[in-house]
């Protein structure tokens, strides 16, 4: 299987702040490819890297088989770009952007862009300065999704859309994957990545530090679960992949790894089980347990920092 | 009332810090100006005959009135000397005071900052006040200030005070329409627009009002610039007039705070109208036509009829001097039509300098586009960075040239209306099209800039300001040659006086291409910066 994205040992800094420090990134043809880590990890460097936006320090890239630095125009015209920050141009309709950004591309499916519209509920013939930050997302995502694109290089598509409208998102991802496209998704909710993604890297502080299939990355993620029973049971935690055993009352919160939810949901439903939440595991939290610290937020990782005006 | 003023003192204490650099250039850039006039004024108008006769002059030239207003004291040099600055500077004042007041107001709201402050301890009217403070604040130092540097030009203190005072008044009066059309508008942008209309159409009003026979009828009392001027400065120091525009600007107040209660943060009074579905024009320069057209027209328009105005102006300007030495002096000089010819070739060469600053705005767009995060959306098709670059940076050029080209032709009907001479029409034109060059040059540094050092393009406006203050007061300060030949303007021939020839007309050609292809070389090499 060919790579439409090879980056190696890639190095970006800003002053004397190394925003990306030697990161190694494959995104095989054909794959929805998750590209998680926290704020300010680097995320959005890398991409505006791929897109030959920033020039990097050092290392090797390859977009579509080509230099993006060199030949960012070749390289965009089969790729499509969702920025995570959507800023448009405020006296222009999103009608006037989407068909603009079409014709800037080289050329847009007319149906799809009506379709599109539809799906995503959008009035085009309101100007882009009253639209909502979920509004100018979608915008967007629309001229992004109406082109007809090998490559998508999507940056925190849904942090502006509504429940409903993301799950069309997803809906339209999965069209994409089925169509044999290419779907590099960055995001920091480790739950959206599980629900589109063939492979996952995970970001932080400028390096990727994990890489795989997210059945591979399983051992990574602890759920956390909150039950209520009748008489607490002893020896919770000799379960293997139970972790932090907190008991109130008749109250007990666990954290557990794939590994020992059976054994432990058999011993709480013999102890008497009353009633249960468990939450799915946040990135943060995987963060947390792998390395140590909380992910630092340094606020201009991601960004370059804007002046003051 | 209280609780809805509260934060003002911590907006107040950010709006200085974001405008410590540019408001005192400004504040310098009115004083200096009025002081170089000031000190000049004493040579070119050595005594009392020869003041009445310039006086009386521009009062029974009814374009000059229309223009600059009338002389009310003729054997008075400071009201003789400051004559453009009771009307013409006073509006772009205004134009200054409105964008401070919609820069803290409006423009702040629409980039979200203030709604990143209004979640913290703010009071409604906060950002109100505090815009006001410091537009208020700016007119009152600007006011004074320039007080100071008239006395220091050698005016009389009373005369100075009257003036400086006359500028902060109005200062404050359009600081209060800003605020008034911050709260209407649909944006800053047409915020901005709005005032500026308002400003224009008083600026008519007692133009209206002092060409009345007899002047100033009521129409100059409806104009705030009215007012300014019939403070009269140097002519009788009315002081009570002050009282006008400081009241119209207590009274716009309450109004801007009522329609703020009106409406929600981010959206004016005045609702944006659907606007089309799709785009119907050309790619990457469509768009750049687009961003600019609306900003074009209206200097088209502004060029347009201050052309004519000053073309019609020709037929005069050999009455300007009617003593006996001064005719002998003008038949020495080739008489009255090489006269006409000189005045045509300096009003020509302003109006050059104008249009210059219409291209460094034009070309301005390369960063705020960027700033604004829309290059990096534009880029991300298959546009180039060079022709992404080149579409803004050409229709900047070509704005210029066809700017100077409606100037040509307006001054050029004026001219051969006012002369009878219809020949005139493609002399002048040639004149205003030789202009072109000098203000590419200006237009080309902010591309250079832009290349290198992104975050300085507005650094290009002080190349504008220091060309500018070069040719006008260079000689004046004694500045060295080389330093005066650093100014493209100073190398533009000054048609249609002579026949200068084309070599350096040329020169500055190739001196743009040059300075705008070095922008380039950065530009394609550089990230994108926010």
């Amino acid at each position: 299987m060919d790579n439409v994205l090879e980056m190696s040992g890639v190095v970006k800094r800003f002053g004397s702040f190394a925003a990306l420090d030697g990161l190694d990134l494959t995104v095989a043809r054909g794959e929805v490819h998750g590209f998680l880590g926290p704020n300010g990890s680097g995320k959005t460097t890398t991409l505006r890297l791929a897109l030959g936006m920033l020039r990097s320090n050092g290392g090797s890239m390859r977009v579509l088989g080509l230099d993006p630095w060199r030949d960012a125009a070749k390289v965009h015209r089969q790729l499509a770009y969702v920025p995570g920050d959507v800023s448009l141009w405020p006296n222009l309709t999103g009608g006037q952007v989407i068909d603009l950004l079409g014709r800037l591309q080289g050329g847009q499916d007319r149906t799809r862009r009506d379709a599109l519209l539809e799906i995503f509920d959008l009035d085009p013939t309101k100007k882009a300065r009253s639209y909502s930050k979920g509004n100018r997302q979608k915008v967007a995502l629309i001229a992004a999704l109406a082109t007809d694109a090998e490559f998508f290089l999507l940056d925190e598509p849904t942090s502006g859309l509504d429940p409903l409208k993301e799950e069309a998102f997803r809906e339209c991802v999965r069209q994409l994957r089925d169509d044999g496209r290419t779907v590099l998704l960055s995001s920091h909710i480790l739950s959206e990545a599980e629900a589109l993604s063939d492979r996952v890297s995970i970001i932080r502080d400028g390096k990727v530090v994990e890489s795989g299939r997210l059945s591979e990355l399983r051992h990574l993620t602890r759920t956390s679960i909150t039950a209520d029973v009748t008489t607490v049971p002893d020896g919770l935690d000799r379960i293997p992949g139970v972790h932090d055993v907190v008991v109130q009352g008749n109250r007990v919160s666990v954290q557990v790894e794939p590994v020992g939810l059976a054994p432990l949901m058999e011993a709480v439903t013999a102890a008497g089980l009353e009633s249960l939440t468990s939450q799915p595991p946040t990135l943060e939290e995987l963060f947390l347990r792998h390395y140590g610290a909380p992910a630092e937020s340094s606020p201009d990782a991601g960004s370059q920092p804007s002046e003051g005006r | 009332m209280r609780e809805s003023l509260v934060g003002t003192f911590t907006l107040v204490r950010l709006a200085l810090r974001r405008d410590r650099v540019l408001l005192p250039l400004w504040i310098i850039a009115f004083a200096l100006m009025a002081y170089s006039t000031a000190a000049a004024s004493g040579d070119l108008f050595p005594n009392e005959q020869a003041r009445i006769e310039a006086a009386t002059t521009l009062n029974s030239t009814a374009s000059m009135v229309a223009l600059f207003g009338r002389i009310y004291d003729p054997s008075s040099l400071g009201a003789l000397a400051m004559i453009k600055y009771s009307a013409f500077m006073t509006a772009a004042l205004a134009v200054l005071m409105v964008v401070i007041t919609i820069r803290h107001t409006r423009q702040d709201e629409e980039t979200g900052r203030l709604e990143l402050l209004s979640s913290g301890r703010l009071g409604r009217n906060a950002p109100i006040a505090a815009a006001l403070v410091i537009s208020f604040g700016a007119s009152i130092v600007l006011g004074l200030v320039t007080t100071a540097a008239l006395i220091g030009g050698g005016l009389p203190v009373a005369g100075s005070l009257a003036f400086g005072l006359g500028w902060a008044a109005t200062g404050i009066a359009f600081s209060s329409v800003a605020a008034v059309a911050a709260q209407i508008a649909s944006s800053s942008r047409s915020a901005i627009g709005m005032s500026v209309i308002v400003i224009a159409v008083t600026y008519a009003f007692r133009a209206v009002g002092d060409l009345a026979d007899p002047g100033p009828s009521v129409w100059s009392w409806l104009s705030p610039i009215g007012w300014n001027q019939q403070v009269r400065a140097y002519a009788g120091d009315r002081w009570a007039v002050l009282l006008l525009p400081v009241a119209l600007g207590v009274v716009l107040i309450p109004v801007a705070v009522a329609l703020r209660a009106h409406r929600d943060l981010g959206t004016g009074l005045r609702q944006d109208r659907p606007g089309p579905a799709g785009w119907n024009r050309a790619g990457v320069w469509g768009l750049a036509v687009r961003l600019q057209e609306r900003v074009f027209l209206a200097w088209a328009v502004a060029v347009v009829v201050f052309g004519v105005l000053i073309g019609s102006l020709a037929g005069t300007v050999s009455d300007f001097l009617t003593s006996p030495n001064a005719q002998e002096l003008i038949q020495k000089l080739g008489g009255a039509s090489a006269l006409t010819d000189a005045f045509l070739a300096a009003e020509i060469a302003i109006m050059g300098t104008l249009v210059a600053v219409y291209g460094v705005s034009a070309a301005n767009h390369l960063r705020s586009e960027e700033a604004a995060g829309h290059t990096e959306v534009v880029l991300a098709t298959s546009t180039t960075r060079t022709m992404w670059a080149t579409s803004h940076y050409a229709a900047a050029l070509i704005g210029v040239a066809l700017l100077l080209l409606l100037t040509g032709v307006s001054v050029g009907v004026g001219a051969a209306v006012a002369l009878h001479d219809s020949s005139q029409i493609a002399r002048v034109t040639v004149a205003a099209l030789a202009q072109i060059p000098a203000a590419w040059v200006v237009t080309s540094v902010v591309l250079l800039i832009f290349g290198w050092l992104p975050r300085l393009t507005y650094a290009a406006w002080g190349f504008l300001v220091a060309f500018i203050a070069l040719g006008e007061f260079g000689v004046l300060w004694n500045a060295p040659q080389w330093l005066m030949d650093l100014s493209p303007f100073q190398h533009t021939p000054l048609l249609p006086v002579g026949t200068s020839g084309i070599t350096p007309v040329v020169w500055l050609v190739v001196v743009s291409v040059v300075v705008g292809g070095i922008g380039y070389l950065g530009w394609r090499h550089r990230d994108l910066t926010s």
